[in-house]
């Protein structure tokens, strides 16, 4: 039974997709709006994004400098590893599973709502695809800010783990910041950067094709909002492991 | 005008429509009458292709939408003004976007002939001044007069509107009906209202096809309703005490409503 709705919602999703990623109807409406969703789903994000990297990053360095107390690790193991961890992890799955919960509860009770409201039978009976209207702005806006937000959370992270070592005497400020240039590895950028564009599509559709399906009232459009922010969370999960596994190995 | 043939909709087993066939004329108000669940929404919903019927046919001036394509049924839609039951408004719009939303989606006007159009269309719905405000923002009859001004703005040949009284108090229901009226005659459009509002069906109630359990019962006018020997549609029209006393009067006085 639950194998069969997989199935179904999966093929429903796949036709969603189909619709969704068709020619607009007026480029200059779709640009305005993609505009206008780099404002809402991109720039708006980025309070948060600085928020938790900067915690996490010093979270990361003290961590690291607690469980790295051997003779036998270089003090400069510190801000190595608290780099990789942001670059690696940090920057793109782990701030993806937090802005599933932002962003993707956005998208999934807006276009809900939208539905329960009649607004999106008014654009079909104007002849609009209202799939393509209004999701591709979401998704285009949405993958081309994750970079931002992905280089945001990296900047201040790294600040976050500098922060301890300037505020306490856990680590000299020196052999961290020697640790954040030692031995960099380009391809983790790159790989961070590929996950975080994935995942970025993962949380604007699978939140859209929740919201986009509602039906019912108020309380449809909250169950979808938090089923949106569940299945993306799952699938950003799942394609984190097969992404690691495809690039890092 | 559009005509539907013998159109049958059913969901999971159950049928909502049987073989209805009705005419919707054109610069008519034509009313869809019937009670809760007896399927007109179904047949709006039919009428405007959101839904398709297993069978029958629905002609839009002779063209069936339930044989067109998709891009065909496009530029039908382009034809088709629709006023829902909660206005649906577009929320993130100003009350001026909403109705240059059409004109922007769909017509090749300078951004200047837009807003001409937008304006005049708000005017003639009664809503000068209101162009910057949102639809959160304004009642409940300005919404539905919003929606109006959008469903017009591109002069479409058919006008479809779902319940458009409903949730407004009796003066501003007689506002709307009298708009609507007015915009029919004016525009000499196919206009089609889905109502349960007696004050509609006894004020302009030109052309009214009473739905039945899924069967079309009645075909009539305003005048004719009073002296139908139909009882379901005479109970249902003439429910309430004082629409029963008001039948009466005209009944014994014999004189029909003008």
């Amino acid at each position: 039974m639950l194998i069969t709705k997989s199935l179904s919602d999966f093929g429903r999703y796949c036709l969603f997709i189909s619709r969704v990623f068709s020619i607009p109807d007026k480029w200059k409406v779709f640009f305005r709006r993609t505009v206008t969703e780099i404002s809402k789903l991109g720039v708006d994000s980025i309070p948060l994004v600085i928020i938790i990297s900067i915690f996490i990053g010093a979270v990361c360095a003290i961590q690291m400098e607690l469980n790295t107390t051997s003779p036998l690790m270089p003090a400069y193991a510190v801000g190595l590893a608290t780099r990789d961890i942001v670059l690696l992890e940090f920057s793109n799955s782990i701030l993806c599973l937090i802005l599933a919960g932002k962003v993707g509860s956005n998208i999934a009770s807006e276009i809900g709502t939208m539905r329960v409201t009649e607004q999106i039978d008014a654009l079909e009976i104007m002849g609009v695809n209202s799939a393509n209207f209004l999701v591709l702005p979401k998704i285009v806006a949405f993958v081309l800010f994750m970079p931002v937000l992905g280089a945001f959370c990296i900047f201040t992270a790294m600040l976050g783990g500098i922060g301890v070592a300037l505020f306490t005497d856990l680590i000299s400020l020196s052999k961290f910041t020697y640790g954040l240039q030692a031995m960099f590895n380009e391809w983790y950028v790159w790989y961070g950067l590929i996950k975080s564009l994935v995942f970025a599509f993962i949380i604007a559709s699978v939140s859209s094709f929740f919201g986009y399906y509602v039906k019912g009232g108020a309380l449809d459009v909250g169950k979808s909002s938090t089923d949106a922010v569940v299945c993306s969370s799952i699938m950003i999960l799942l394609f984190d492991v097969v992404l690691t596994k495809m690039l890092l190995q | 005008m559009i005509e539907v043939k013998d159109i049958t909709k059913s969901f999971d087993g159950k049928t909502i429509l049987h073989d209805v066939s009705a005419t919707f004329y054109t610069g008519k108000t034509n009313l869809i009458i019937g009670q809760s669940g007896s399927g007109k929404t179904v047949l709006m919903k039919s009428l405007v292709g959101l839904i398709k019927p297993e069978q029958g046919e629905i002609l839009y001036d002779g063209r069936d939408i339930m044989k067109m394509t998709t891009v065909q049924m496009k530029e039908i839609r382009k034809e088709i003004g629709m006023l829902f039951q909660g206005s649906a408004l577009f929320d993130s719009e100003t009350v001026l976007g909403n109705v240059m939303f059409p004109l922007t989606m769909f017509t090749t006007m300078s951004n200047e002939e837009i807003l001409e159009r937008a304006h005049f269309c708000l005017e003639r719905v009664n809503l000068k001044g209101a162009e910057n405000k949102y639809p959160s923002e304004i009642s409940g009859g300005m919404q539905k007069r919003v929606a109006i001004a959008r469903a017009i703005a591109l002069n479409p040949k058919y006008l479809f509107c779902d319940e458009p009284n409903s949730g407004l108090d009796p003066k501003t229901s007689i506002l709307i009906d009298e708009l609507l009226s007015d915009i029919t005659h004016e525009y000499n459009i196919t206009t089609i209202i889905n109502t349960h509002d007696m004050n509609s069906v006894l004020g302009i109630g030109e052309n009214i096809i009473f739905i039945n359990k899924g069967y079309r019962d009645w075909v009539g006018d305003k005048e004719k309703i009073f002296t139908t020997t139909n009882k379901a549609v005479s109970d249902f029209v003439f429910a309430t005490r004082l629409f029963q006393e008001v039948k009466d009067y005209i009944v014994e006085t014999a004189k029909p409503m003008k």
